[in-house]
């Protein structure tokens, strides 16, 4: 499938992703419920895997559908423990330097705007690789499994330090905290704590 | 479909997602605001690879971007749990533990 070549339906798809995408970005930070606001995020990391999926990427996007709708049920769990109230039933502003916030979002936009507007970019129908490979995932696994199997041995470890990084930061009081400096103390009398 | 809406979309996350990071108050907000940027990212490098270049390692680059995000999120939901055990907060105002 050529660039040139994506029919109207193309079109109209990835217009609908897009304007879904940005929307449901922007009411994120609108609606008043934490629960809302995480599935907006959501439909929006959706919107984002079925953009990728249309421009050739399916597994890419694939797991960032799956991935982001896992994510987003762990967090709708995790903002509704940490949050203090009912959000669903009052309105909500926790913002602060709101000001500050929007001309840095909005400069940023302009500017990154600017970029992809005025940057001449490369067309792929000139450059050396002009078409993907036939079947992307399979090329993709070829390639982690070869040329950049480096980068998948650095990646996996970062994410193993990850689990660790998780455990360590969040336990309540490591075993030096029940059991005393030298491990050996009555873990239920909890004298040290 | 063009590698600009694509592009200009990509622009449009990243800006609401530094909106976000920077205006919330609540520490999975903000993490929220991150995550939507990076998506922007993930969507930029999408569209340049199909409409640039296809070579395949930009695909392995868009998994490093995609561990990248599972890293933030793993990370942020560990430091809102401290935050809120150690001082029953979930708010960044108040999580002053550097400054002290």
């Amino acid at each position: 499938m050529q660039v040139t070549d994506a029919g109207l339906l193309t079109h109209l798809a990835y217009a609908a992703l897009a304007l879904t995408a940005v929307a449901a970005g922007v009411a994120v930070f609108v609606v008043d419920s934490m629960a809302r606001a995480t599935w907006a995020l959501g439909t929006s990391f959706v919107c984002v895997g079925l953009a990728l999926v249309l421009m050739g990427q399916s597994y890419l996007g694939v797991i960032t559908v799956l991935m982001m709708v896992m994510e987003m049920a762990v967090m709708a769990v995790y903002m509704q423990m940490f949050m203090g109230m009912n959000p669903a039933l009052m309105p909500m502003s926790m913002v602060h330097s709101h000001r500050t916030a929007v001309l840095a979002g909005v400069g940023t936009f302009a500017a990154l705007a600017a970029a992809a507007l005025l940057i001449p970019w490369p067309d792929r129908r000139t450059t050396p690789l002009s078409s993907p490979d036939a079947d992307v995932t399979a090329a993709m696994g070829r390639d982690i499994m070869g040329a950049h199997e480096l980068v998948m041995l650095a990646v996996g470890p970062v994410m193993v330090a990850t689990v660790v990084v998780g455990v360590v930061l969040s336990v309540r009081g490591s075993r030096y905290d029940r059991l005393g400096d030298d491990l050996d103390l009555d873990p239920d009398r909890k004298a040290h704590r | 479909m063009t590698l600009e809406t694509v592009l200009l979309t990509a622009a449009a996350l990243i800006g609401v997602g530094v909106y976000g990071a920077m205006s919330q108050q609540v520490v999975v907000m903000v993490m929220m605001g991150i995550e939507l940027a990076v998506a922007g990212v993930l969507l930029a490098l999408g569209g340049l690879w199909w409409f640039t270049s296809p070579d395949v390692s930009l695909q392995t680059l868009g998994l490093v971007v995609l561990a990248a995000m599972t890293v933030e999120m793993a990370t942020g939901f560990a430091v809102a749990t401290l935050l809120h055990r150690r001082d029953g907060t979930d708010m960044t105002d108040m999580a002053a533990g550097l400054h002290e």
